[in-house]
């Protein structure tokens, strides 16, 4: 890789790497946190379709309707499509019937929707034990759920590809589609976890 | 709390099958510089949206032949401007800094190498 660009420029990549020996000389970042960040972004932030889809089904009613009785098309509507994103059913999650969703057989996922699945969801102690244990598999990721909040694990398989609806979390009437869009997180889609307003902090 | 990067339009990061992608290592450090001083209320997100729209505008009206568009490239120098607006960190010295980085001996180590990735371009 040259270091700069023909015209006698500096290139990006150099200027990045000055920049940030600058800022963490004066203690204004942590090259380790930014670390951080960065793989948060990619990973949860990431899933921007699936996150279109689940902001849509909040504030469309028609559509929301359209999308539990045939994911595959109302996803398709907003233009989510290809390979492993055929059969995709969505279920919605409720304040008495939570689903989790797991492959056990290996690690089907409908990655048009929610990207690359995380590396959690392939591992085999992950798949074994939500299926037997999930209340407690949900409690050790960080998610509590009441007694009496009904857990539904449901199997991927190249026949049938889930996708969890979210509840909306409380306080966000006056948020627009858009906005809605940034709170949704990958985990969130899988049932793993809960969407949380703006200024409240997962748990 | 996280950044509201912008879904739509040109101010809006790569992303592929709604992903986030780099298409360099250095992408990816200049992303968590401004996301990382964000988070630590160095800066509103709005300063930094208009700064990038105006990079990106400036870039719209006028570049060298040839230059392809890159996405990072003003992402970077929107978050010098808003830098160098207080004196955080002034332009100069970046360049002051960037210019020593580049006289290190060929072949030096510089953390571009510590992952595989594309050089063809």
């Amino acid at each position: 890789m040259s270091t700069a660009e023909p015209s006698g420029r500096i290139s990006p990549a150099l200027r990045t790497e000055a920049l940030e020996q600058l800022l963490t000389e004066r203690s204004l970042v942590d090259p380790t946190v930014m670390d951080k960040f960065i793989s948060t972004y990619e990973t949860s932030v990431g899933p921007l379709n699936g996150a279109k889809v689940v902001a849509k089904a909040w504030t469309d009613a028609e559509y929301k309707r359209r999308l539990l009785a045939d994911g595959t098309a109302a996803i398709k509507e907003l233009g989510f499509s290809g390979p492993q994103g055929e059969h995709i059913v969505v279920v919605e999650n409720t304040t008495d019937r939570h689903n989790v969703v797991v492959c056990t057989l290996c690690s089907c996922y409908p990655w048009p929707v929610l990207g690359l699945p995380p590396s959690w969801y392939k591992d085999p102690a992950y798949r074994a034990r939500v299926v037997k244990e999930p209340r407690r598999v949900l409690a050790e990721m960080g998610l509590d759920l009441p007694a009496d909040v009904e857990i539904v694990v449901r199997d991927s398989s190249s026949e049938v590809r889930w996708l969890v609806l979210p509840e909306r979390p409380a306080g966000t009437d006056d948020l627009s589609e858009e906005q809605l869009v940034g709170l949704v997180t990958r985990d969130a889609m899988v049932g793993v976890a809960k969407v949380h307003g703006p200024g409240t902090e997962a748990a | 709390m996280t950044a509201p990067l912008a879904i739509d339009g040109q101010a809006a990061p790569p992303r592929i099958n709604g992903e986030l992608v780099f298409a360099e290592p250095w992408e990816s450090r200049a992303f968590g510089m401004a996301v990382s001083l964000y988070e630590s209320g160095m800066f509103d997100w709005l300063q930094f949206r208009a700064a990038l729209i105006a990079r990106i505008g400036a870039w719209e009206n006028g570049h060298p032949e040839g230059e392809c568009w890159n996405y990072y490239q003003h992402w970077l120098g929107a978050l010098e401007d808003v830098l160098a607006v207080d004196g955080t960190v002034f332009t100069d010295e970046v360049t002051d800094r960037a210019k020593a980085l580049a006289g290190r001996p060929a072949g030096y180590d510089h953390g571009d190498h510590d992952h595989p990735h594309d050089h063809g371009h």
